[in-house]
């Protein structure tokens, strides 16, 4: 369910490093919480994001939740199925759906993340 | 909703039960030194006969059996009866914004079928549920536009109301949003393309061009559109007289409409309270301020109204909200909507064809300042206006605003309007008065 060639973060979101480009997006069990997703409002490609600062917002049914940067950099390029279909969110969020590219400006905040085996305890914790 | 006398007794007993001896036990928790230690001052009450009277005397000094010929955002129509039938029902006039919004099905389909008809009558794709008015309408759009386009600069028209441009200068202070102004054409009075590319960049969110313009001039909003468009900028079109809109086709290649309704059936009171609307185009929905009604079914299939997009809102978002508006003008802009409901389309058109034929009856009688085309508001030169002004007072005649105090370099001149509310012989007395060597001289 949680790949293992990703790193997540406290918020629950994913990160993919390939090349230097970080592949972003929210995990299963964020949008599991979250319900009936409705929009995602990403920012603009060329967009400055810090670690930890919020990227953008997906709206459920339930409420709107900042999606918050698990690493620090460029904003290269949005997912552009998201607008017309945000619900595909809801189908496959380590997939198809990932939110944004970043180009890493702090590749050393990587390990920070939590391992695939560790955002599992953790989610489960949080139960 | 009723508003509920209490008698000494039931206030007894609502003091009873919450063990207070009297209702100042109720304040006795504030420091003494912020309480007011003396009765407020308030004169004494007085008999109903006396009150009636003194609001006789008060309307008696209105200036009844005048004409006037002052527009410049304030428009006088007629108020057709069934508006104030309506608006004075309790369940419309008493409500406040509804909290629990589903509840009040019928204040929600009122406000449903208003935003149906601003997107009927301005070509848009959606209107919220309104705004304060047109002046505060005027910078949510531009900030609207920042939010869109990621920019902040502001390009607003010198022909777009000078008080609405002063409200969008006091909202843009904060905002890091610098408004410039681009100029108008001397002799056409429009906006001065050629100004507007020397000035438009990279920078800019919104260029915002008012028709008819200030000026009463219908201004080229397509020609701005098309700057605004090729340079990343959004088109904001501005309206201080909505019936123009009954003949005038919707502005093409804005992409929002910001306005005022004052002309449909909201009385002049002073200077409000008016009721303002923004509308625009489906994609930019996300990013547009206010209340927005939406329809729906409700459990058992049936036609409902929501309040819908409420993730845009101050109760929801907080710091991140379009806007912090967070109500509408519900019972004034209810006003507008009986009103575009008895005049209908055709009628709009009828009533827009009249005041389009009275103003321009009345342009060729006087000294027009510009060439461009107006619907129902011009500019004449008079030399000085105020000495006019006061002449035609005597002659129970209300002259057109002096221009000098937003525009000096129009000091000699003064905005006139007709609608279908002014009248042939008034007219002429205008006419007559201004061209009569004599009137001047008569005054100075």
């Amino acid at each position: 369910m949680y790949p293992e060639n990703f790193r997540y973060s406290k918020e629950h979101e994913w990160v993919l490093v390939e090349g230097g480009i970080g592949t972003i997006g929210i995990t299963d069990h964020a949008q599991q919480e979250l319900g009936d997703i409705v929009y995602v409002d990403l920012p603009k490609p060329g967009t400055r994001v810090e670690q930890g600062r919020s990227l953008g917002s997906v709206e459920s049914v339930k409420a709107v939740s900042d999606v918050y940067a698990p690493v620090s950099g460029e904003v290269t390029e949005i997912n552009p199925a998201l607008a017309d279909a945000p619900e595909k969110l809801n189908a496959d969020p380590h997939g198809a759906a990932w939110l944004v590219k970043i180009r890493l400006s702090a590749p050393d905040e990587l390990p920070q993340l939590m391992s695939a085996a560790d955002y599992q305890i953790y989610i489960g914790a949080e139960k | 909703m009723r508003y509920l006398p209490k008698s000494d007794s039931e206030r007894r007993q609502m003091l009873d039960a919450c063990g207070a001896a009297s209702a100042e036990d109720l304040f006795a928790h504030l420091p003494a030194a912020v309480r007011l230690r003396r009765p407020l001052d308030l004169a004494p009450g007085i008999s109903e006969y006396e009150i009636v009277d003194y609001f006789r005397a008060r309307a008696a000094e209105n200036a009844n059996g005048y004409a006037s010929f002052l527009g410049a955002g304030v428009y006088r129509h007629y108020r057709p009866v069934l508006v104030d039938t309506v608006v004075s029902r309790g369940e419309f006039l008493t409500s406040y914004t509804p909290y629990q919004a589903e509840i009040s099905q019928g204040t929600l389909t009122a406000i449903f079928e208003f935003q149906t008809m601003i997107c009927q009558l301005t070509g848009m794709d959606v209107a919220n549920a309104s705004m304060y008015d047109g002046s505060t309408a005027v910078p949510e759009a531009a900030m609207m536009a920042a939010r869109i386009t990621g920019r902040h600069r502001v390009l607003a028209a010198r022909t777009v109301h000078p008080e609405y441009r002063e409200v969008l200068r006091t909202y843009a202070l904060h905002q890091g949003m610098p408004v410039e102004e681009v100029g108008y054409g001397k002799d056409s009075g429009a906006i001065d393309l050629d100004d507007l590319e020397r000035k438009i960049d990279g920078q800019t969110a919104a260029v915002i061009v008012q028709s008819p313009n200030f000026f009463g001039i219908i201004d080229d909003v397509k020609s701005a559109a098309e700057i605004a468009h090729r340079h990343g900028a959004l088109l904001v079109m501005v309206f201080t007289e909505a019936v123009s809109l009954g003949i005038l086709a919707p502005p093409a290649g804005a992409d929002i409409v910001a306005g005022e309704l004052q002309s449909f059936a909201i009385s002049p009171s002073y200077g409000g309270p008016f009721a303002g609307i923004i509308a625009t185009r489906d994609q930019f929905v996300r990013q547009m301020p206010g209340r927005l009604v939406g329809q729906t079914v409700d459990t058992h299939g049936n036609r409902a109204f929501c309040l819908t997009l409420s993730t845009r809102e101050q109760h929801i978002r907080r710091e991140k909200a379009t806007s912090n508006i967070c109500t509408n003008q519900a019972l004034i802009a209810l006003m507008a909507t009986v009103f575009m409901t008895v005049y209908g389309k055709e009628g709009l058109r009828e009533l827009a064809l009249q005041n389009l034929a009275k103003a321009h009856y009345l342009a060729g009688k006087v000294q027009n300042v510009f060439t461009g085309k107006c619907f129902n508001e011009f500019v004449v030169r008079v030399g000085n206006p105020e000495l006019v002004n006061k002449a035609l007072l005597k002659k129970k005649i209300i002259g057109g605003l002096p221009l000098g105090r937003f525009y000096p370099e129009l000091a000699d001149s003064m905005l006139l309007c007709a609608t279908e509310m002014t009248s042939r012989a008034d007219m002429d007395a205008l006419s007559g008065a201004l061209r009569a060597p004599a009137a001047a001289e008569e005054l100075a």
